[in-house]
């Protein structure tokens, strides 16, 4: 008997925790995933490289900015925007738990910061490959 | 509501209250300047003095989406039509892409023009307040030593809160101006 009000508690609690956290969406596994799916129906796609994504994070593409301009070399730490000297929270979700938990948010600075890296859109490699590597990054 | 965002929201609401209180006292401050101005060579345009810099009903979608790259420069520093165009270009904004869906780019551009300063008197609408005539005026080398503006503390002229400490809260009061060393 009393196990079992003990694990009705036990949901209850999760249930409020999630009531609570409207924010936090997804996790970023779960975002992964679906930039998974995307990259799928792309030809040749063999799984995403967290190496791969350290090398296009820290590398420019043409332009003045890498990703690393603004989120730093360590993305564990503090970021920096490169024009306007302003603070960013760091990217890794292991510094920062409210990191790629909203797909719409994710979407959104994928969309504007790659375009101003590279001047395109990121391809689902790409993104994955970026997500892949922040998502080893220890605190 | 969780105790932690109820207690937010009363600090949100204690704050805002604050605000009007130091914007109303920046006002008395700022008319005595118009006066001084208008002596000395012609008014200073763009800041509204018959509205505040910031309404007291501010729009959370404003605050958030315009305050990652920068603080959320204030309705108050700009008139409508600049306004405009800054909204109708924010793909290509300033060396960034800042672009929003149609639906936010909406509501945030209705809330700017909405609360825009309406003491406008240069002939073309820039797209930079630190482009006007008044922000010229109020910065120009009688008022600060050139010297300042290649500071890496400051960086550009549109980093207000460099030497505005509480820029973020739309208050530029000359009084409170701390100058990076
Ligand atoms: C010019 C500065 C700048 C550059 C360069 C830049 N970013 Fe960002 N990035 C930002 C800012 C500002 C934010 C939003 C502020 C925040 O959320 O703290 C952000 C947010 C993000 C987010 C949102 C994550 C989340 O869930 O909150 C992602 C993903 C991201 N950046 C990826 C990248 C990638 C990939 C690159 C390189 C292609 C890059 N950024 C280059 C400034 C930059
Ligand atoms: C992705 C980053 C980013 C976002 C998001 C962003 N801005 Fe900007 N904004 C910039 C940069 C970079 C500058 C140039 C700053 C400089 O010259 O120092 C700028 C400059 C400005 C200026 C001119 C400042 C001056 O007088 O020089 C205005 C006005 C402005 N932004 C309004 C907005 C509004 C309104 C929003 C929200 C819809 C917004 N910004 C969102 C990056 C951004
Ligand atoms: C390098 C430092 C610096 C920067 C950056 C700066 N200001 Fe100022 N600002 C000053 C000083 C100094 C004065 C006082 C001039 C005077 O004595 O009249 C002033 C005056 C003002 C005033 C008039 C205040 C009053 O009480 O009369 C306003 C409004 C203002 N600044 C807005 C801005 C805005 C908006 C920005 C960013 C877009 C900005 N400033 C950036 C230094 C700065």
């Amino acid at each position: 008997m009393f196990r079992i009000f003990y694990k009705l508690g036990l949901v209850f609690v999760a249930v409020a925790g999630l009531a609570t956290q409207p924010a936090f969406a997804e996790t970023p596994n779960e975002i992964l995933a679906s930039i998974q799916k995307e990259a799928a129906g792309t030809p040749g796609f063999k799984g995403f490289s967290a190496a791969r994504g350290e090398s296009f994070f820290k590398a420019k593409h043409g332009g003045e900015w890498s990703c690393a301009s603004c989120h730093t070399e360590n993305p564990a730490a503090l970021g920096k925007h490169a024009k306007t000297g302003k603070v960013i929270d760091p990217l890794a979700p292991s510094a920062n738990a409210e990191r790629f938990t909203n797909p719409k948010k994710v979407d959104k600075w994928f969309k504007r910061n790659c375009n101003d890296v590279l001047s395109r859109v990121c391809t689902p490699q790409e993104k994955g490959d970026v997500l892949a590597y922040l998502l080893t990054i220890k605190k | 509501m969780s105790m932690h965002k109820q207690k937010n929201f009363r600090m949100l609401a204690v704050a805002l209250l604050a605000m009007g209180v130091t914007m109303s006292a920046a006002q008395a401050d700022d008319d005595r300047d118009e006066r001084y101005g208008e002596k000395h060579g012609g008014k200073y345009g763009g800041e509204n003095r018959g509205k505040p810099l910031q309404p007291a009903q501010t729009n959370a979608k404003f605050q958030k989406e315009c305050s990652d790259c920068h603080i959320a420069y204030m309705p108050g520093l700009l008139p409508a039509e600049s306004w405009r165009k800054v909204m109708a270009g924010l793909d290509k904004h300033f060396g960034s892409d800042a672009s929003l869906d149609a639906q936010d780019n909406k509501e945030i551009t209705a809330f700017l023009v909405n609360n825009a300063s309406n003491r406008w008197n240069a002939p073309t609408a820039p797209l930079k307040i630190t482009e006007t005539a008044w922000f010229k005026r109020k910065h120009d080398s009688h008022e600060i030593n050139p010297a300042i503006w290649k500071n890496p503390q400051v960086k550009s002229p549109a980093n207000c809160a460099a030497c505005h400490p509480r820029a973020e809260r739309g208050d530029f009061n000359e009084h409170d101006i701390r100058m990076p060393k």
